[in-house]
């Protein structure tokens, strides 16, 4: 009946404890599973932005967004179904770099505008930004030297243009 | 004022014109109780378990539309404030619950009477407060009731550590609340006001819908003014009675699962369903996309994420009711439908709310007396089950706060701490508790605060030693397979009211019922509990079953009627039949 689509959420709230619990909660509530969630201070150090990134119904998704509007913590939320945005993660990657390999990384770290941040004898710290296509690319790329330990931030959006939340 | 943290509460309370609070002690709370005993401008209520004292305040808000307040200890004193508090979110009833907690340092350490009470209430507060700083105490407080009273309705949490309570400080008092990211609506939309108007001018057949969100507005008389002047007839939800009263004509009276069936004909029929604070519930609307399949919708309610909850209104208005109200009534010209009207009243004649009247006794015939000698003026409160839709459906209620249940939680051991809160916050109306021999013995320890209080409460048990609403749907959807509902083996409830200091009586058959109620109205020492001996397997009708369509309604018809129904399922009754006259 209603399509499932991703959803991206941009939610402000009030930069105190217990204010993830509570809008995590309105989601596994529905039985909704957060595929990524990226917290961090605004320019406003009172103020929190979260990047909640759902897969869901959109009457459901709807409804979710109403009670998180409820929430006394919440000042502001946008789902950013239909808006043109700006998204990006951040990924930090430990992959396997013999010295045989290390020109061949080097390469594809050129080629993803990523960034080699450390260096052992045995491995690399890749650092890659993106939307999430280009780091699964990367990351499907890198796979054959070995990846030690993968970390993703989660996506982060705005809106593209003059527009603010 | 140089005052520790358990005085300065004491004062925000009292600032807040909180008169009585309903709590019980323990170890995190010793510092407020020392407070209390010597602070004399707040009355505490000593209840006999938190889940009563929780209730009480449930009681007290309902009756009166001011805050409750309950108090309670920490870890199992908090956590017996899970029921209530989640009664009141469903119901939208606005409660303060003060909990102590350990102290600060202890907190996360497994202490002693640690339980997480801000994890375990988030869900079911509108919002909650640990106090980890005393100078931060009176803001939170006047946030607290801000948020309680304010917007739609609801329970909120403050908990404060030991030490906290016992920190001294230089108190302020907080004059004016300010929540930045908590704004409610208060006008509607006047595009959208505008919208309702035209729709309410071209309808033929409309129909006001109204729920609780009413009662908490104080918007009957501009429900009234509405009905009276566009002559559309009014039916209420289970916590919307008493929004419109029951005796005017154009009232049809409960819908739902167990409401009217000229209600739900009507809602069936209607071309306009205005909807004045009430959510769509599933115990009103059934099957909810074949529900008012002929109508378009207006929702004006002061919570935006109800509209398009459950149905996509064509014209949602958020904003407070009254207000959004008024502003509808300033450009609304009178009509008529009387054409409408006519047909509702063939339906109230044909399909009138009745029970047998044979010689047993009846659930309904008590209620329905009860209502006759209070005059329809005394404050009802209900527990859960079959009484409770009986007492929906035949005391005849006539002004708002009046109707005191749980609707949304359906919480069976309400009714009689709810009683004595409500008795509390109304000192000069009579209170009458209908309950059953199930929900009664789920809190029956707070007897013990109405006799000391010599509240005189008459509590209303309408005994039929069973589970009665499970009972019936076993009977109905289970081939009668009577799976852990049999009650006959319950206290002697005649001795269980002496051993509470309170006055007994037993009602067996129906010529006694009236020298019972008058007995119990004539004792104001202390409450009365009435065993009323009803017939053991009776069933609530009207019915329509759980997520079920009009069409699927089962009402009990009187014999000379039967005849004439057309397709619905009649549950038959031999003898004559006792009719409620559906019009007043």
């Amino acid at each position: 009946m209603v399509a499932t689509e991703q959803h991206t959420i941009s939610v402000l709230v009030d930069n105190k404890p217990g204010v993830l619990a509570r809008v995590a909660s309105l989601f596994s509530r529905r039985g909704y599973n957060i595929e990524s969630l990226a917290v961090s201070i605004t320019d406003n150090p009172d103020v929190s932005r979260m990047t909640i990134v759902v897969n869901g119904d959109e009457s459901i998704v709807e409804q979710i967004t109403k009670q998180l509007h409820k929430l006394i913590d919440v000042s502001k939320v946008q789902d950013y179904i239909g808006v043109p945005i700006v998204a990006r993660e951040l990924s930090l990657i430990k992959v396997n770099a013999e010295v045989k390999d290390r020109t061949a990384l080097m390469q594809l770290v050129e080629v993803f505008r990523g960034r080699v941040i450390d260096m052992s004898e045995k491995t690399f710290v890749i650092e890659i930004t993106g939307a999430a296509d280009k780091i699964d690319a990367f990351e499907q790329l890198l796979s054959p030297y070995g990846v030690r330990e993968l970390v993703r931030t989660g996506r982060i959006a705005m809106a593209r243009g003059p527009r603010s939340i | 004022m140089r005052i520790n943290g358990a005085r300065a509460l004491l004062e925000c309370l009292k600032q807040e014109g909180v008169d009585t609070i309903f709590g019980y002690p323990g170890g995190a709370v010793i510092p407020i109780y020392d407070e209390i005993y010597k602070f004399k401008d707040i009355r505490h209520i000593l209840v006999r378990h938190e889940q009563g004292a929780g209730h009480m305040a449930e009681g007290y808000a309902l009756a009166t539309g001011k805050v409750g307040v309950c108090l309670a200890t920490s870890g199992p004193g908090a956590t017996n404030l899970v029921t209530p508090l989640t009664d009141a979110m469903m119901d939208s009833v606005p409660i303060v619950a003060i909990t102590g907690q350990v102290k600060t340092a202890a907190i996360g350490t497994d202490a002693f009477q640690e339980a997480d009470i801000t994890g375990i209430t988030m869900p079911i507060t509108k919002h909650n407060w640990l106090v980890k700083d005393v100078t931060k105490l009176p803001a939170i407080l006047a946030e607290a009731f801000y948020i309680a009273r304010s917007g739609r309705p609801g329970p909120v949490l403050v908990d404060i550590p030991v030490d906290i309570s016992r920190t001294m400080f230089d108190y302020e008092p907080v004059l004016s609340v300010s929540v930045p990211s908590y704004k409610p609506t208060f006008e509607g939309n006047a595009r959208q006001v505008k919208r309702a108007a035209d729709l309410i001018a071209e309808a033929e057949r409309p129909i006001l819908y109204v729920g609780g969100g009413a009662v908490n507005a104080e918007a009957h008389e501009e429900v009234l003014k509405l009905a009276e002047l566009c002559n559309i007839p009014v039916t209420t939800t289970l916590k919307g009675l008493g929004a419109f009263p029951e005796t005017h004509p154009l009232s049809v009276g409960m819908l739902g699962m167990h409401g009217t069936a000229y209600a739900n004909y009507a809602v069936h029929d209607t071309d306009l369903l205005i909807a004045v604070g009430a959510r769509f519930d599933d115990r009103v609307t059934g099957k909810s996309d074949s529900w008012v399949p002929k109508a378009k919708i207006i929702h004006i309610d002061v919570d935006p994420a109800e509209i398009g909850k459950v149905l996509q209104p064509d014209v949602p208005i958020v904003g407070d009711v009254k207000h959004v109200l008024r502003e509808l009534l300033k450009v609304l010209k009178p009509q008529v439908h009387d054409e409408w009207n006519a047909k509702i009243d063939a339906w109230k004649n044909e399909f009138p709310l009745c029970f047998a009247a044979d010689k047993k006794l009846h659930g309904q015939a008590v209620i329905q007396r009860i209502g006759e000698v209070s005059n329809h003026q005394a404050i009802v409160v209900t527990d859960v089950g079959q009484h409770q839709m009986w007492a929906a459906q035949f005391y005849k209620y006539i002004r708002p706060h009046q109707m005191i249940t749980s609707g949304g939680l359906g919480t069976m051991g309400f009714g009689l701490p709810a009683g004595i809160g409500a008795q509390f916050g109304q000192p000069d109306l009579d209170v009458y508790i209908i309950t059953g021999d199930g929900s009664i013995q789920m809190c029956i320890q707070e007897l013990m605060v109405a006799t000391i209080y010599k509240l005189p409460i008459k509590i209303c048990i309408l005994n039929n030693q069973y589970l009665g609403m499970v009972r019936q749907w076993q009977e109905l959807f289970w081939d009668s397979r009577y799976s852990s509902v049999d009650l006959e083996a319950s206290p002697d409830f005649l001795k269980l009211a002496e051993a509470y200091g309170a006055k007994g009586i037993r009602v067996e058959s129906p010529d006694q019922v009236d020298a019972a109620l008058a007995e119990a109205k004539a004792y104001t020492d202390g409450p009365t509990v009435i065993d009323f001996r009803i017939a053991k397997e009776e069933n609530v009708y009207p019915m329509i079953p759980s997520g079920g369509i009009v069409e699927d309604m089962v009402v009990q018809r009187p014999s000379d009627l039967a005849a004439l129904d057309p397709y619905m399922e009649s549950e038959l009754v031999e003898d004559d039949i006792s009719v409620l006259a559906a019009k007043s």
